[in-house]
């Protein structure tokens, strides 16, 4: 009993922190940035796993603290590194995650044009006779 | 002729391209924390509640801290090989408990024993964040300047014991 009232009390605390609509809409928009990483194709907005329930928490507090969303994301790097983004930031270790398809794309153009080319027919070389053939067939 | 070798060098090289992806673990995540001072905490003792214990207090030692969970089936797979490194007294092993019930968690040490120099509670996973946990169990280096050298996700093997922990622990604990 003396549980399930402590447990009510704590759904009010919860929806009573949860009242600021500005700061849920950060947090939303936060959560869909960052990956859950014990269920690593999901952002913590989608994930119910608890650490995902920490972090959205943890947002929430931040924010409600007045820190900027970028201080937010900050703190997520540095503790679980550029990974923790859904759109890493370009650098010298990401390079070839940003650059890759564009290089198989121009990589795929070369072989689809290289393979076109080789596939033209020539054109028809005929000979004069051939040709009157053709004409008096033709007419 | 020169087609057929073309196809089959970009097939090798798919192949192993390929190879190398499956013997890739996903799960590793390189930690932004190796080579940082270890983030700082004050927690009361799994133990003794009234106790206060801070990362500080290890300064000048090399020592191991392991985030564990009487939740957690894998560290209960890990136990043994956390007990000989804290047995083999390569470091001191301190414990995070992370997320835990002190009345699972106590418990749990009697039944399994306990290798710990000691534990400290993190209820919430406050410090668990700090620490960038997001798979327990997961294993820390700490140098003596209190600097994070190496973290491992996932439960311990001997094997990586003896590749990585042993060699990194005796290597910075004669740097001095």
């Amino acid at each position: 009993m003396r549980n399930s009232l402590a447990a009510l009390l704590m759904a009010f605390l919860l929806a009573a922190q949860a009242q600021d609509p500005a700061i849920e809409k950060r947090v939303a928009t936060l959560a869909q940035e960052l990956r859950c990483l014990v269920c690593q194709n999901q952002t913590i907005a989608d994930s119910n796993a608890p650490l995902a329930v920490d972090l959205r928490n943890q947002i929430r507090e931040q924010a409600a603290a007045g820190k900027s969303d970028q201080d937010i994301l900050d703190f997520m790097v540095a503790r679980y590194g550029d990974f923790v983004l859904y759109r890493p930031p370009f650098k010298a270790t990401t390079v070839v995650l940003w650059a890759g398809p564009f290089l198989f794309l121009i990589l795929g153009l070369y072989f689809l044009i290289r393979f076109v080319r080789r596939r033209r027919v020539p054109a028809p070389q005929l000979t004069d006779a051939e040709r009157q053939r053709a004409a008096k067939l033709l007419e | 002729m020169n087609r057929a070798l073309w196809t089959l060098g970009i097939f090798v090289a798919l192949v192993a391209l390929l190879a190398v992806g499956l013997r890739l673990n996903p799960r590793e995540v390189p930690s932004p924390l190796i080579g940082k001072p270890a983030p700082h905490f004050e927690l009361p003792l799994l133990a003794q509640p009234d106790k206060l214990f801070s990362q500080k207090d290890m300064l000048g030692k090399v020592w191991i801290m392991n985030v564990w969970a009487s939740w957690c089936p894998p560290c209960l797979v890990e136990h043994p090989v956390v007990t000989r490194i804290a047995q083999s007294g390569m470091a001191p092993v301190v414990g995070l408990n992370y997320k835990d019930q002190r009345d699972d968690a106590l418990p749990w040490l009697k039944r399994n024993g306990d290798p710990y120099l000691l534990n400290v509670y993190d209820l919430n996973g406050r410090i668990g964040i700090d620490y960038g946990v997001y798979g327990v169990p997961e294993t820390y280096v700490i140098d003596q300047k209190g600097v994070i050298r190496y973290k491992h996700v996932g439960p311990l093997t001997a094997d990586i014991v003896q590749k990585k922990v042993e060699p990194l622990v005796r290597e910075l604990a004669s740097a001095k």
